[in-house]
């Protein structure tokens, strides 16, 4: 039983890495006022360029170069559109995911002429897992040793950079001048403005903040998790990364644990297929699978705490003509 | 003309002719890119859409779901409204046409199946339309991001009714059982004479979608309600002057939309599946933000834009079949592109042009 | 005047569009002085302001600021320079804290912690120094409004400002916190600062300036020494001697009341009371006229009325049908179907779909109307003869059912709307600021329709801050002041006398 929820727990953190990361991602974009639904976009096309440039190279590290580097391209579009362009930025993220979804089918095909795969990853070309120090000698002690080997001890370098991203963003956001005034310019861009800081460059640099965190997300799928990108391989975690970040009311933290749930609910779903539960019966896996998106749905009526987007958010800056 | 302004005809007509030629300009660079020749590309496209009798009728069969999905986004837009939902909303449609045809197929012929099935699809979309409405006009939940947690929340339940309750018995496949002739539109080419479209599954669904335009046509300038609609869209303020209720517009207009993306099954599970079966949206429910996109919300706008992305996809398959470099990903970084062109950057060009029309109009407002 | 200046402005101009905000205006500034800028709404005076903070770029003219000929492009320039602006719309990030909007901008390094200390200390001095008190670790949003100025002073000040500019700093706050204002704005003057004033409130200028420069129409017509003018001066530079609006009408015969308003009192977006305990009545074959500074709450007036604004307390009657609208809330469609029609203040916003072609908004509000159509359907040919027939009526140019209405000038606009709703024959008609942005000619046809409803026995209830108009047109005069009606005039009653009431002379009176 032990056992089982270690190992539950452990793909609990595989599965939720990569929303952790694309939420984060997020987190940057929308909390400066730049709305985001293209996540998933941004996510599939750092996978491809990932696993392209890795399968390449040979490098993971290339690849995770490659991948940032797409990423950073695609949110650059969306700031072009949203930014300089006072564009939809609804539209401007569908539009990303539909480029994104035809363009690395397309090249990959291209490319590589594997239906969409890029070629299969070994050795180097991988983030591979990382065995904590004495792992291996504490295996054996009582939960402890199965929480350390087992949950912290043993994944890919990519896990440790998304939790460690948890505190980097806490502490952009809250302790330095770009964090004071990223979260300024989402609320109130006029008292930015005012203030003598430009909106524009300022909105900008949080949309490159959102590449940087998408593209290892991307690479996470790729590079580390997969050996080699498959076609349409986010499947939508995109979408849940953005659930997790309303849910989380667009704080770092709390997009933690909500990632951690939605990557446990991911878990339990595959561990619970056929299954019974005593009391409850067989659940659905598919009741499971929805409900991140019920809980945001839930949480965005109200009825469990208010989710109060930043007020700037979907507006493109227009200063005011009195 | 006031300074700022382009003539309507400029605003209509000109400036998204514009942003489309720069979308299908930036394509031709990415078939480039591939090593292919774009033009040989459109070559084969149109040919492939347009130059012979089954490929027409490909083109129409996809022009029928963009025209449904189409409206659907574009009525919503009248009302200022991003519905971004339309794909489970058609998803949910199928349920309806489903059971319909399922009750009704061993009974009684098409002709009595169909009525029954349009209420039930128009009906399940609009239901699935609902609470995002609900909440946005009740508790200002933003519609655009309810509408997409309701895409995937219609997926998981279509896939738990399609694995759980609604597969035929004995079977692995997630689908219902297929439909007798009491569940299966007739094809075009049977009803119209002297028309042969092979083996394409265009059928009288089509009629339905270009009824469905003129309906929405009417529904937006000849009603009262579309009246609402549009003034509630253009101006909130001026509809609460007006004494038109932000509420009830609100959730009217998306019961609409989601009724009309809803009727989309009818073409795809009682006009050519003929059977209920996952993922059979496909992607259809987001290109109508591209068609309402590049139409501006009206229906002939739409139905041309349907018949060009149909062209898009019976085109791309040949291509994909002609060209095997050119894969149908190609329609979809053309449908990124159009949406990135005709929608979010769709004032790009703008100040452009209104500088062209100011030196244009300069020398004839200057009196001699 | 020897005392060297801390600002100079030479003929500076701003165009918006066609619209010229300002023109050629020339302004001195005493350093350590307080120095009022009164004028109405859309006088300029923001304008004017924006330029001096590099909000905007002025098309002319030129800025000295302590004797040297400057240019400021931005904000940040003007932050340099030693100007700090005190917004009529704070510039705060209401979920911040108090220190974080301080800092906002002039961090001092890229990591904040050093920065917050610096702060915190400068805070603790100047809260000192100018009685200047506010917790630094409060958030914006749960302080009293009077705070938040408060925080928005001590940015300026945190910033090193030494010319303070403040916009309209008192219409959010209550009486004591005004006087609070004024005893800090004179510790920062006694402490060689240098304070710029914008108001509209002469009760103000003579409370606490030391010189005032009166703005009309973008224009600088007055600069005087506050010891040597009065509020009645003021009040007439102000509203300015135009070409007296000549409009012929017999002595109005009242009949029936049309429309009671009892104990109104209204809300404005921010739930402050801005319609505070109003009643009066207007009577059929009478204009009404409520003269008032603007945003006295004249328009939230118009628009409880109308049924556009939520209703605190109090109870409209039309034609002898009492409604109770707090408890029991109506729409604007309900409203015309008791027989009340509305031109309101804002045509684009409200009287108009600007994007609509003319006969659309044609029946904007009526579209529920039989003759516009059966059942469900928009009878398209009837709603376009009918809008042909107003264009004819009151000569609408372009006479083009068809055209956008964004298309019209601005009179034209006005007369889609006042055709709109005189044509349906209401009881009664309120109408906000009718000419406002209005050309001559068409002011002419406006003011007669409004006296040819008026002879033809109905009410007509007119808000407008012009004072000739309203002397012009109304047979009886309600002058509102901070949400009340302040007093009742005849329309013949002396200018000046006017312009007391609605400076609020009679309330101070009372206090």
């Amino acid at each position: 039983m032990f056992e089982t929820l270690i190992l539950i727990l452990d793909s609990t953190v595989r599965l939720a890495t990569p929303l952790l990361l694309a939420a984060l991602a997020g987190l940057y974009s929308e909390r400066s006022g730049v709305f985001d639904i293209g996540l998933e976009g941004k996510m599939l096309g750092a996978a491809f360029a990932a696993g392209a440039a890795a399968a390449v190279t040979g490098s993971a590290w290339a690849g995770l170069a490659a991948g940032i580097l797409v990423a950073i391209a695609l949110a650059l579009v969306h700031g072009f559109a949203c930014i300089t362009h006072r564009g939809n930025q609804i539209v401007s993220g569908v539009a990303i995911n539909f480029l994104a979804i035809g363009l690395t089918a397309l090249l990959g095909q291209d490319w590589f002429r594997q239906g969409g795969r890029t070629p299969p990853l070994s050795g180097d070309g991988r983030f591979t897992n990382i065995q904590l120090p004495f792992a291996e000698a504490l295996r054996d002690v009582p939960v402890i040793g199965g929480l350390y080997s087992e949950l912290l001890s043993g994944h890919n370098l990519l896990v440790y950079v998304a939790f460690l991203a948890v505190p980097v963003t806490w502490w952009v956001l809250f302790r330095t001048r770009f964090g004071l005034r990223l979260r300024a310019v989402g609320e109130n861009p006029a008292a930015v403005d005012t203030a003598g800081i430009s909106v524009t460059w300022l909105r900008y640099r949080a949309v490159i903040c959102t590449g940087i965190l998408c593209g290892i997300a991307g690479t996470y799928l790729s590079v580390a998790q997969s050996a080699g990108f498959i076609k349409d391989m986010t499947a939508g975690k995109g979408f849940i990364a953005l659930a997790a970040l309303i849910f989380a009311k667009w704080k770092p933290v709390p997009v933690m644990f909500a990632c951690l749930l939605f990557g446990f609910l991911d878990a339990a779903a595959i561990r619970l297929q056929g299954q019974e539960i005593p009391g409850i019966g067989e659940v659905p896996v598919q009741a499971i699978q929805a409900l991140p998106y019920i809980l945001t749905v839930v949480l965005l009526a109200g009825f469990i705490g208010r989710a109060v987007p930043p007020k700037a958010g979907g507006v493109a800056y227009v200063k005011e003509r009195t | 003309m006031r300074a700022g302004q382009l003539p309507r005809w400029a605003d209509y007509g000109l400036m998204p002719a514009i942003n489309v030629v720069a979308a299908f300009l930036v394509s031709g660079l990415v078939v480039l890119l591939i090593g292919e020749n774009p033009v040989e590309a459109v070559r084969i496209l149109v040919w492939g859409a347009l130059g012979w009798n089954e490929g027409i009728g490909f083109t129409l069969f996809y022009a029928t779901n963009f025209i449904f999905t189409g409206l659907a986004v574009a009525v919503a837009f009248h009302a200022g409204l991003f519905n971004i939902g339309g794909e489970g909303q058609a998803y949910l449609g199928g349920l309806g046409v489903a059971l319909a045809c399922l009750a009704l197929d061993r009974f009684v012929p098409w002709w009595v199946t169909l009525p029954v099935a349009v209420a039930g699809a128009a009906a399940a979309g609009a239901l699935w339309a609902l609470v995002p409405a609900y909440l946005q006009a009740k508790r200002g939940s933003h519609v655009v991001i309810t509408t997409i947690m309701f895409n995937f929340i219609a997926a998981s339940l279509m896939v738990y009714l399609l694995v759980n309750v609604m597969a035929k018995t004995g079977s692995m496949q997630p689908e219902t059982r297929t439909f007798e002739a009491g569940g299966r539109l007739p094809l075009l080419q049977t009803i119209l004479p002297g028309v042969d479209f092979g083996s394409a599954p265009v059928n009288l669904s089509f009629v339905l979608a270009l009824l469905s335009c003129l309906l929405v046509w009417v529904l937006i300038w000849r009603t009262r309600l579309g009246y609402e609609i549009r003034t509630f869209g253009a101006s909130p303020g001026a509809a609460v002057y007006a004494g038109i209720s932000p509420v009830r517009i609100t959730i009217v207009t998306m019961l609409i939309s989601g009724g009309l993306a809803g009727m989309m099954a009818i073409n795809e599970i009682m006009g050519s599946q003929h059977r209920l079966l996952i993922e059979f949206v496909s992607g259809y429910g987001f290109v109508g933000i591209a068609v309402a996109l590049m139409g501006r919300a009206h229906p002939v706008g739409i139905i041309l834009a349907a018949i060009l992305f149909g062209i898009l996809y019976q085109g791309g398959a040949e291509l994909a079949f002609e060209m095997p470099a050119i894969t149908r990903d190609m329609i979809v970084v053309i449908q990124g592109l159009v949406i990135l062109f005709a929608g979010a950057l769709e004032h790009m060009f703008r100040p452009l042009l209104l500088r062209l029309f100011g030196i244009l109009a300069a020398p004839a407002s200057k009196p001699a | 005047m020897t005392a060297p200046l801390a600002i100079e402005l030479v003929g500076i101009d701003k165009r918006f569009g066609s619209v010229r905000a300002n023109k050629d205006i020339d302004l001195k500034v005493a350093k350590g002085s307080i120095h009022g800028i009164v004028g109405e709404n859309g006088a300029g005076k923001s304008t004017l302001m924006s330029i001096l903070y590099g909000f905007y770029h002025a098309d002319g003219g030129e800025i000295r600021v302590d004797g040297r000929p400057v240019t400021i492009a931005d904000s940040q320039a003007a932050i340099a320079l030693g100007i700090g602006m005190v917004h009529q719309h704070f510039m705060l990030v209401e979920n911040f804290t108090v220190l974080e909007n301080v800092i906002l901008g002039a961090e001092g390094g890229p990591l904040l912690a050093g920065g917050v200390a610096r702060a915190r200390a400068t805070l603790k001095r100047l809260a000192e120094d100018y009685d200047l008190k506010v917790d630094p670790d409060a958030v914006i949003e749960d302080l009293p409004v009077g705070l938040q100025q408060r925080v928005e002073i001590l940015k300026a000040l945190f910033r090193g400002a030494d010319i303070l500019i403040l916009d309209e700093p008192t219409g959010v706050l209550t009486p004591a916190e005004a006087d609070h204002l004024f005893r800090i704005l004179k510790v920062l003057r006694d402490e060689g600062k240098t304070v710029l004033l914008i108001t509209h409130k002469l009760r103000e200028i003579m409370a606490i300036t030391d010189e005032v420069s009166v703005m009309r129409r973008g224009e600088m017509v007055a600069t005087r020494q506050t010891s040597k003018t009065s509020m009645g001066e003021l009040a007439e530079l102000m509203v300015g001697r135009r070409v007296l609006l000549e409009v012929e009408k017999q002595p109005a015969s009242p009949g029936r009341p049309v429309l009671q308003v009892e104990n109104l009192t209204a809300r404005d977006g921010r739930g402050v009371d801005v319609v505070r305990d109003v009643s009066f009545e207007v009577r059929a074959g009478e204009i009404v006229g409520i003269a008032g500074v603007s945003g006295n709450g004249q328009s939230e007036l118009l628009e409880a009325i109308a049924g556009i604004r939520p209703v605190r307390s109090g109870a409209v009657t039309i034609d002898g049908t009492r409604l109770d609208l707090a408890r029991h809330p109506v729409d604007a469609a309900a409203m015309r179907r008791h027989g009340l029609a509305h031109v309101p203040e804002d045509r684009h916003r409200m009287g108009l779909v600007t994007s609509f072609s003319e006969y659309e908004n044609a029946i904007l509000g009526y579209h529920r109307d039989p003759a516009y159509g059966r059942g469900p359907m928009l009878d398209i040919g009837a709603i376009r003869e009918a809008a042909r027939v107003e264009i004819e009526k009151y000569d609408i140019r372009p006479p083009d059912c068809l055209l956008r209405t964004a298309g019209f000038s601005g009179g034209n606009q006005q007369k889609i709307v006042l055709a709109r709703e005189i044509e349906r024959d209401p009881v009664i008609l309120l109408v906000g600021q009718p000419t406002r942005g209005v050309d001559i000619g068409a002011i002419e046809f406006i003011h007669k329709r409004l006296v040819a409803l008026r002879d033809a026995g109905k009410g007509v209830l007119l808000v407008s801050v012009e004072l000739d108009e309203i002397r012009a047109l109304a047979d009886r005069v309600l002058v509102m002041f901070d949400g009340r009606v302040v007093g009742e005039r005849a329309p013949e009653t002396d200018e000046s006398e006017l312009g007391l009431l609605m400076a609020g002379a009679a309330q101070e009176a009372a206090e």
